[in-house]
């Protein structure tokens, strides 16, 4: 046993891209998730948090790489026998307009996945089991039998929440399940999704761009770029302390709600992003990086130990350029 | 004195539909000085980008500006007819979207359109347009300017393609740039690069108004704010002054509602519930509903927006005597 709730070593996925190319969606990551913690998982548009997310629970195959969960290698599993660990694994979505099936009452979207797993014998008990759920995501009861297209986006949320939660399951995926909420609501929903990890002992890789949501509930935080982990550790840590040039960049770039800044000049990141089809030699920052030498572009920094938490770049002992 | 790009007076947009009309934007009143970027700041559905198309005469129909004056450099415009508004659209003023996939051409290269948007506008030949256009590209900044212009828009990036859309706004060095949530679909990296170009743009003598949901993006390019909420301005304030004391509950919970960077929390503010429907508005204040701070008075009466001193404004009963 490994200890760990869940483990990636060495995950890749390719996707066929045009031209004979593939794009490199997610490279060789390996990382640890405990029972209990919440890791956070930032990084910008296509830098492949989402592609790792359905990895990690199985909803896509790695091309090469495995993944375990409670020490078992499910990679390997036949479908059947993946089937009874399946259960144990939801995800929830950003859009809380297009996860829920517009023909279905709230009543039948949360007792899917109730009878799906045979967990209640009658209609009756199925029921029940779903008002109990709506009570946990604070929906009204009298709410039952309406239609998503009722409910304003934050509920629709909180039913998409109360479908991952349904067949109890010990790990969750949270794709940017607030990123098309309004502000109010969004608090709302982290609230309720912190609420329910400790009350129902829940562990969460919690996928955002966004660093102020992931600040609130993640224990520890994952940097990527470019389908690569940049760093990794203690959230407190690592946004006090960023020792990869590009989380320096992105908690840099995150506009404060305090004028008394304005006109401080911020440091912009040079050209643009690399193609994922196309990735760089070498670091995969390198081509946008102001500290990048010749050494950066020989060969490739492997994920290693600076105090408590990991970093993929030679130089990440040096503080900012 | 200060020239005003912009001046918007009690506008008011009527939609109707068939459960009754809504007003969307109800008798908002607001200022853009020459040589500032004014934001307007609220969530989904309070009427921030309606306001921008009305002031830009951009209102889908059946939506009807019912009320009020929009005044461009000093000249009423909301009078003229659709002829000459079309002439000061891309001349005078122009606008910029969340989604910049939504106003490109998907099938023309963006070199092309930038030249078309140009020669539409100026009567230069094809020669000139196309310098022009690399030189618009140049200064909005697009990395590799001369090969970018034969891509076609789904060859860029989002950052791009946002770049992309300011160099056509750009065109005939508009006096007004509207930004209707120009960053919020993009990586804060790329928004970063994207709020310096618009400090650039004001630099260079266009204004902006800048719509966003974001209190950062706010706090970070804007001289002056307006807060809106269910379809009016609630609060209006310069941007130093807003951020130290805002009044409004509203504009409070928003405050509270900012998530920190710098430290964790037990439990994140909230505001209760949600944006009221615009067919079911409460009878008084339409934040009554989610106020804590409401009373009896709140709940029959709309307050009024009132200078709690000068150059802030607020639309409460409870801020009017300036009592916290
Ligand atoms: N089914 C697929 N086929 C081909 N390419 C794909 C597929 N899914 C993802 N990709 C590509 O893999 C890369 C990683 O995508 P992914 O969706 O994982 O990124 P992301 O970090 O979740 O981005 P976002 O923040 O925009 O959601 C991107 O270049 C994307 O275009
Ligand atoms: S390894 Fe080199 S290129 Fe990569 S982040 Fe570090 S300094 Fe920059
Ligand atoms: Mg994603």
């Amino acid at each position: 046993m490994s200890g760990y709730l869940l483990e990636a070593r060495n995950v890749t996925k390719l996707f066929p891209a045009a031209g004979k190319k593939k794009v490199h969606a997610v490279s060789d990551v390996s990382l640890q998730i405990r029972e209990g913690e919440t890791l956070g998982l930032v990084g910008e548009s296509g830098c492949g948090k989402s592609t790792l997310g359905r990895l990690l629970i199985r909803l896509l195959a790695p091309t090469s790489g495995e993944v375990r969960f409670r020490g078992e290698n499910i990679t390997a599993l036949k479908d059947s026998d993946f089937r009874r660990i399946r259960k144990e694994m939801q995800l929830v979505f950003q859009d809380p307009y297009a996860s829920l099936d517009p023909r279905m009452t709230v009543r039948d979207l949360v007792a899917e996945p109730i009878e799906t797993w045979r967990l209640c014998g009658s209609r009756e008990e199925v029921t029940d089991r779903v008002r109990e759920l709506l009570r946990a995501v604070n929906v009204p009861e009298e709410f039952l039998y309406r239609y998503p297209h009722q409910f304003s986006g934050g509920q629709r949320q909180r039913i998409g929440i109360a479908r991952a939660i349904a067949a109890d399951p010990s790990f969750i995926v949270c794709d940017e399940p607030v990123s098309a909420l309004d502000v109010s609501v969004q608090n709302q929903i982290l609230n309720l999704l912190r609420d329910l990890k400790t009350s129902r002992k829940l562990t969460y890789l919690f996928i955002s761009h966004d660093l102020s949501v992931v600040r609130y509930l993640a224990d520890r935080v994952c940097i990527m770029f470019l389908g690569k982990i940049c760093e990794i550790g203690d959230t407190e840590e690592i946004y006090t302390r960023p020792r990869h040039p590009y989380t320096r960049f992105l908690l840099d770039a995150v506009p404060v709600p305090d004028p008394s800044v304005r006109g401080k000049e911020i440091r912009l990141l040079k050209g643009e992003p690399p193609s994922p089809a196309d990735p760089p030699t070498g670091c995969r920052f390198r081509t946008r990086c102001p500290r990048a030498t010749e050494k950066c572009a020989a060969s490739e920094p492997e994920l290693r130990y600076i105090g408590g938490v990991q970093a993929a770049c030679y130089y990440a002992e040096e503080g900012p350029a | 004195m200060n020239e005003m790009t912009l001046e918007v007076s009690g506008l008011t947009v009527c939609y109707p539909t068939e459960k009754g009309a809504i007003f969307p934007v109800k008798d908002v009143s607001l200022k853009v000085p020459a040589g500032s970027i004014v934001g307007i700041v609220g969530e989904s559905g309070c009427g921030k980008s309606m306001t921008a198309r009305a002031v830009m005469g951009l209102l889908r129909s059946p939506g009807k500006v019912t009320a009020g004056k929009v005044f461009l450099c000093g000249r009423e415009i909301t009078a003229l007819p659709e002829k000459e508004r079309r002439k000061l659209r891309g001349n005078e003023m122009s606008m910029i979207f969340q989604e910049p996939m939504t106003s490109l051409n998907p099938v023309m290269k963006v070199g092309k359109q930038v030249e078309e948007a140009i020669r539409l506008h100026t009567d230069c030949s094809r020669e000139e347009a196309k310098r022009r256009t690399l030189e618009l590209f140049r200064e909005v900044e697009i990395p590799e300017a001369e090969t970018r212009l034969s891509c076609y828009p789904h060859q860029l990036s989002g950052g791009l393609r946002q770049r992309v859309m300011i160099a056509m706004a750009m065109v005939c060095r508009p006096r007004l740039l509207i930004a209707d949530e120009p960053t919020t679909a993009l990586d804060v990296t790329v928004e970063a690069q994207i709020l310096k170009l618009l400090e650039h743009l004001r630099d260079a003598g266009t204004s902006v108004l800048m719509i966003s949901h974001n209190l950062g993006v706010i706090a970070r390019v804007c001289d002056e704010v307006y807060v809106m909420y269910a379809g009016r301005v609630v609060e209006q304030a310069s941007t130093e002054r807003l951020f130290e004391q805002p009044l409004h509950p509203y504009s409070r919970g928003l405050f509270r509602s900012v998530r920190s960077l710098r430290e964790g929390c037990e439990t994140l503010e909230t505001i209760p519930g949600v944006v009221p429907n615009l067919l079911r508005l409460p009878q008084g204040c339409s934040f009554s509903l989610r106020c804590p701070e409401c009373g009896e008075k709140c709940e029959k009466t709309m307050p009024e927006l009132l200078e709690t001193e000068p150059g802030h404004a607020v639309r409460c009963f409870r801020a009017e005597g300036g009592e916290e």
